[in-house]
């Protein structure tokens, strides 16, 4: 790989080639202003924002997609790179809707923040923002507002390239092109699956997710109804990027405490319901797999598939509906801790499940399409009343005036609150994976898995697919069928890499026999509902938060959780019961493909 | 509709079903219906393999492949510069009185639009206007009668 | 020898001007002649003597032919093409069609050259959708090429890729686009289309003019070219006249001449403006016919539209904005936002809705968008903002 020798303001930097302008500003600490540019996405180079000026050239060139060459002598701040960049940060509002007093993304938005940095004059051009605009409300999830839309075409791009569900599309051409669903359909009409990827990519507030706190402020404010609320394990791990905090600090105590003081009657852990995953799907998958291996039974479909990303199970349930059978029939733990709120939980404590209001805190968009399925009612009420994104419980903690930093730590309450470290690794990608076969090895073989400090390194990580397998030997007496079994598992992250373990799954070709999808790039902690922004680096840190949370709790392992082994003694008896039947597990529904 | 599905199936048999083959197919498309329609836009994207959004969001671009519900006879007339002098406006109006509908609408048979188009390349020749594919220049009120008539007395035949 | 056409032509009441009829004249030897002639010669012999000629892109970019063959010749590639830009959206222009209509086999034969000459196996006839019409004539054109073809033993064969009505995509990178099925937005250049052009092979694209152009360089030989125009810009040009001029159509003219000359030829006696190389050119104004001179610092596309005192400027310029405004691909902000600006801002102008100074407002603007948006479509906005504003203020304002 040759290298690349310019200048820039001056100052020399070494490049590799193929690196653009801005990668070497970065290098030095040059920071060029940039709006289309992601680094989680391909470059655009459409916004103009990057511009800068070459000596001896007179047209001003994309630094974000001119590559780098010798010679090169770049200037960041002349006076004409500074007045094309306020024109066109300029033209950029003067098509925008200005009001950002009421706007959800004041204070993080980027597109404000060049204004800012620009003193940019609102009078300079007259608007041709085109009036009458409706704001989408029509999906649960996901909210879209043409009027604070830069055409930067990042959500496009983000829906194309790492979803690979390309429900967002440029329609149009001049001065009617806009971002459009087919057709420019409400949301609900078209192909979406609520990941909410494209509202984290997103730089201002078009795109945003559909927010329900003021609900939850009334229900706190009502005596008459008992608040339960209970957090996903990658909030904990984010939830401080949105109160002062660096990326990746683990903010779990005083986000308990923080909850209580606004009022919630009861602080649970998701967690919990996590475990209580692991106890039934592993217990599914080992089903299958006797039915499979020692039956024969060949309606029995492997691989098993992991069901708690909605983001994931709407994308199956449009794009391969004739597959819907590899799925686990379990439902994800958000929704199994909202049917037990209703049933177990108001049976313990004494209250009447219909004063319950059940809100989950989640870092996902889709968990609030989810928490709206019509069949998720099997409590006899809706099962979670509400479901916030992490970005959400942040604006309410700041709502209630809280000095975050300075709290407490809090203890969740019981009897839904205790959890082990494989329910928090839930949160990361490979996580699901990871601590279904510490319960699973364990059940099969009485031993814990053969894995430094329980730590299943091979599925972890940021790589599209993970593929990792254990050899089963000497096995406990019941479980003797699976001796020798090679059991081969995979990891996928991102709907683009569901797409690959789908096709391959389709062509009859998958090696498999358990695989985990998340719909989010990097798992749960990336997803649509966390603070903003998001990309690698940012990932690997929640990440590595996530996993030193788990080697902080004293039980590591699903089954071992003492208030799981309460809730099956005292209600639900046994794995894949009646009663768990009844609250725990789900059907699926073919949808629509285009 | 089974008509929509075999059309398209043909055309993608013709000029092939990879990404590059799109144009031509929707073009196919409007050479039969004068429009893409919804459905029509959703069997593109099975055959294709894209999403509906995509298909959408490229037919969208071009002036010729329609997506709004146009007639028989799509009538584009040059609102180019030279054409603008040469008394674009008198053929518009004398076409809006024709065809009794305005500059943007379909007649209620379907037998016609009126549209603007950008320059056709006929500046030495206007005002000018396409009908489908066809050039018609050095327009009056009188000749857009008359060509207007000629259309309507050869749909009667058929 | 092409002396002889020029000498033929009378009737001039103008010596300066000088008309050419090199493009037009009929083929003084049999079908595809040319070709085979060329054939029989060195490839790097006929790429320099192109480049020897000094002969410009035809289309408006203005980019030394020669030099851009001589790159495609030495980018590798098995699968290479070569596109004839027949896209011609530039208001104002009609030449392309004239020559794919009357002399398609010139045509035919620049792009059998280029594609011998760079060893490109494909060619492609990229037409506007507006021109439908041409299809079924060229169609058998291409039949009788490919029979020439055959019998020089020549592989390049032409196919025809019909557009579906975008100006845009008259750029090539927006053309590329357009034929890989997709919206016709253009790329990021560097990478240019002859190193990554249609699906990511080497690509070379040149107006219809151009091709034609080449085939009489490697008729007559480059010194013979070089006789005519200057030493910027060689050879000759069509130019398609249209507007207020009782000889609108399309003239050949050699490269050189005043705006004041062609005006005393083309105009009707009473001309107030000259609006050369289309709406993505500069508009002259009567008080610098003398002084400028066609070619040399302004745009060669050839489209040259004539309007005399009986037409308002600020007609003119807002049917220009206009057009600009709707087909802009609308990715980059400069020109999807700056084309609704400088529209709005005329009007507002117009209106009493905001102060005369305002246009200096937008002439910085539109500055701005010349230098900073993406493509050409954007980049030339300024060229007829600024020349019709500067030099008909008052029609603007009052």
């Amino acid at each position: 790989m040759s290298t690349i020798n310019l200048k820039i303001n001056g100052k020399s930097v070494e490049v590799e080639e193929g690196m653009t302008i801005l990668d070497a500003a970065k290098k030095i600490g040059v920071k060029i202003p940039t709006l289309c540019h992601h680094e989680d996405l391909c470059i655009a180079g459409n916004c103009r924002v990057c511009v800068v000026e070459l000596k001896g050239k007179d047209k001003l060139e994309a630094s974000c997609a001119l590559p780098a060459q010798d010679g090169m002598e770049v200037l960041t701040n002349t006076p004409k790179v500074r007045n094309a960049r306020k024109d066109i940060i300029s033209l950029l509002v003067s098509e925008h809707n200005t009001q950002c007093t009421t706007c959800y993304r004041s204070t993080n938005c980027e597109l404000q923040d060049l204004s800012a940095e620009y003193n940019i004059d609102v009078e300079r051009y007259l608007s041709v923002l085109k009036p009458n605009i409706k704001v989408d409300k029509s999906s649960w999830s996901i909210e879209k507002d043409d009027s604070k839309c830069v055409r930067c075409q990042r959500c496009v791009r983000t829906c194309a390239e790492l979803q690979h569900v390309n429900a967002l599309t440029v329609s149009g051409k001049g001065h009617g092109m806009k971002i459009s669903t087919f057709l420019d359909l409400p949301f609900n009409e078209v192909v979406c699956t609520n990941c909410g990827q494209c509202v984290t990519h997103c730089p201002t507030g078009a795109l945003t997710e559909r927010r329900y706190f003021d609900d939850v402020w009334e229900a706190i404010g009502d005596p008459t109804k008992h608040v339960v609320m209970n957090t996903a394990p990658s909030v904990r791990v984010a939830l401080g990027e949105m109160l002062g905090f660096p990326v990746g600090t683990r903010v779990t105590g005083k986000m308990v405490t923080a909850m209580k003081e606004m009022g919630a009657d009861s602080v649970l852990d998701t967690d919990f319901s996590a475990d209580l995953t692991i106890i039934e799907e592993g217990h599914e998958l080992l089903t299958r797999l006797k039915g499979a291996l020692v039956d024969g039974d060949k309606s029995i479909q492997l691989p098993m598939i992991t069901s708690c990303s909605p983001g994931w199970v709407k994308f199956i349930e449009h794009m391969y509906p004739d597959h819907l059978g590899h799925l686990s029939t379990c439902k994800s733990p958000q929704q199994m801790f909202g049917a037990l709120t209703k049933t177990y939980y108001a049976e313990k404590k004494g209250v009447d499940p219909k004063d319950i209001v059940s809100v989950a805190i989640m870092p996902c968009a889709a968990k609030k399409f989810e928490a709206n399925r019509p069949e998720m009612r099997d409590s006899g009420y809706q099962d979670i009343d509400a479901g916030l994104t992490t970005r959400e419980l942040g604006f309410m903690i700041k709502q209630f005036g809280l000095d975050f930093e300075n709290l407490e730590d809090g203890k969740y309450d019981s009897i839904m609150g205790d959890s082990s470290g494989a329910g928090v690794i839930f949160g990361a990608t490979g996580g699901v994976m990871e601590a279904a076969l510490r319960t699973a090895y364990e059940v099969i073989t009485g031993r814990p898995v053969p894995f430094d400090n329980l730590n299943i390194t091979p599925v972890r990580g940021l790589e599209g697919v993970k593929e990792a397998a254990i050899l089963i030997e000497d096995c406990l007496p019941e479980w003797s069928f699976l001796n020798g079994v090679e059991l081969k598992v995979a990891v996928a992250h991102g709907l683009k890499n569901a797409r690959t373990i789908m096709d391959q799954i389709a062509a009859g070709e998958s090696p498999y026999h358990f695989i985990e999808i998340m719909a989010c790039p990097g798992g749960c902690i990336g997803g649509g509902g966390q603070p903003i922004p998001t990309n690698d680096e940012i990932r690997k840190k929640r990440i590595a938060a996530i996993y030193a949370e788990d080697e902080s709790m004293a039980i590591r392992k699903s089954h071992e959780n003492p208030e799981i082994i309460q809730v099956y003694e005292e209600f639900l008896e046994k794995p894949l019961g009646h009663k768990s039947h009844e609250l725990l597990h789900t059907k699926y529904r073919k949808r629509n493909r285009y | 509709m089974a008509e929509i599905k075999e059309l398209v199936e043909n055309l993608t048999e013709k000029y092939g079903n990879k990404r590059e083959n799109l144009i031509p197919v929707l073009r196919g498309v409007v050479e039969k219906y004068n429009f893409i329609s919804d459905e029509t836009m959703v069997e593109v994207a099975r055959q294709f393999d894209l999403s509906a959004a995509d298909v959408y969001g490229t037919a969208s671009f071009y002036a010729f492949l329609d997506t709004e519900v146009r007639g028989k006879h799509i009538i584009r007339v040059c609102k180019s510069i030279t054409c603008d002098m040469k008394g674009k406006n008198k053929i518009l109006a004398a076409l809006e009185n024709e065809l009794k509908i305005k500059l943007g609408e379909t007649t209620q048979d379907k037998m016609f639009s009126l549209i603007e188009t950008n320059c056709i390349g006929l500046c030495n020749h206007g005002p000018a206007m396409l009908i489908n594919c066809n050039p018609f220049t050095e327009l009056t009120p009188e000749k857009v009668h008359n060509i207007i008539s000629d259309f309507r007395t050869r749909e009667k035949k058929c | 020898m092409i002396l002889e056409h020029v000498k033929k032509n009378v009737n001039m009441t103008n010596k300066e001007l000088k008309k050419v009829d090199i493009i037009f004249s009929p083929y003084s030897v049999e079908p595809y002649e040319i070709l085979k002639r060329t054939m029989s010669k060195n490839k790097s012999d006929v790429i320099n003597e192109l480049i020897e000629s000094g002969l410009k892109g035809r289309g408006g970019a203005g980019f030394l032919t020669g030099m851009k063959w001589k790159f495609m010749a030495e980018t590798e590639g098995d699968e290479k093409y070569v596109i004839c830009n027949a896209d011609e959206g530039e208001p104002g222009t009609f030449k392309d069609r004239k020559l794919l209509v009357e002399v398609p086999r010139k045509v035919f034969s620049g792009m059998a050259i280029a594609g011998w000459a760079t060893n490109s196996k494909h060619g492609v006839l990229y037409l506007r959708a507006e021109y439908l019409y041409l299809v079924e004539d060229l169609k058998k054109e291409i039949k009788i090429f490919d029979e020439y073809a055959k019998k020089f033993r020549l592989d390049f064969s032409i196919s025809i890729f019909l557009g579906a009505g975008a100006y845009v995509c008259g750029e090539e990178t927006a053309l590329i686009e357009s034929m890989e099925g997709k919206r016709g937005e253009p790329r990021n250049k560097p990478p240019f289309p002859i190193q990554n052009g249609y699906l990511g092979k080497p690509t070379l694209v040149n107006n219809v003019e151009t091709f034609a152009t080449t085939s009489m360089v490697c008729r007559y030989g480059a010194e013979e070219y070089k006789k005519f125009g200057t030493s910027d810009q060689r050879g000759s040009k069509l130019f398609s006249i249209s507007g207020d001029s009782p000889k609108e159509g399309v003239h050949e003219l050699e490269l050189g001449m005043s705006i004041q000359d062609f005006v005393e030829e083309y105009g009707d006696g009473d001309t107030k403006a000259v609006q050369i190389g289309g709406v993505a050119g500069f508009c002259v104004p009567r008080k610098n016919f003398k002084t400028t001179i066609i070619g040399e610092g302004n745009t060669t596309g050839g489209a040259t539209m004539i309007f005399n005192s009986t037409r308002s400027m600020y007609n003119v310029l807002h049917n220009y904005l206009d057009f600009f405004a709707e087909e802009s691909c609308g990715q980059c902000t400069p020109c999807r936002v700056g084309t609704q600006q400088l529209l709005k801002g005329i009007e507002a102008v117009k209106n009493g809705e905001k102060e005369p100074e305002y246009l200096d407002q937008l002439i910085k603007l539109s500055e701005t968008m010349k230098v900073s948006s993406k493509c050409g479509l954007g980049q030339s906005v300024a060229n007829s903002f600024a020349s019709i504003v500067l030099n008909f203020k008052e029609e603007m304002i009052y």
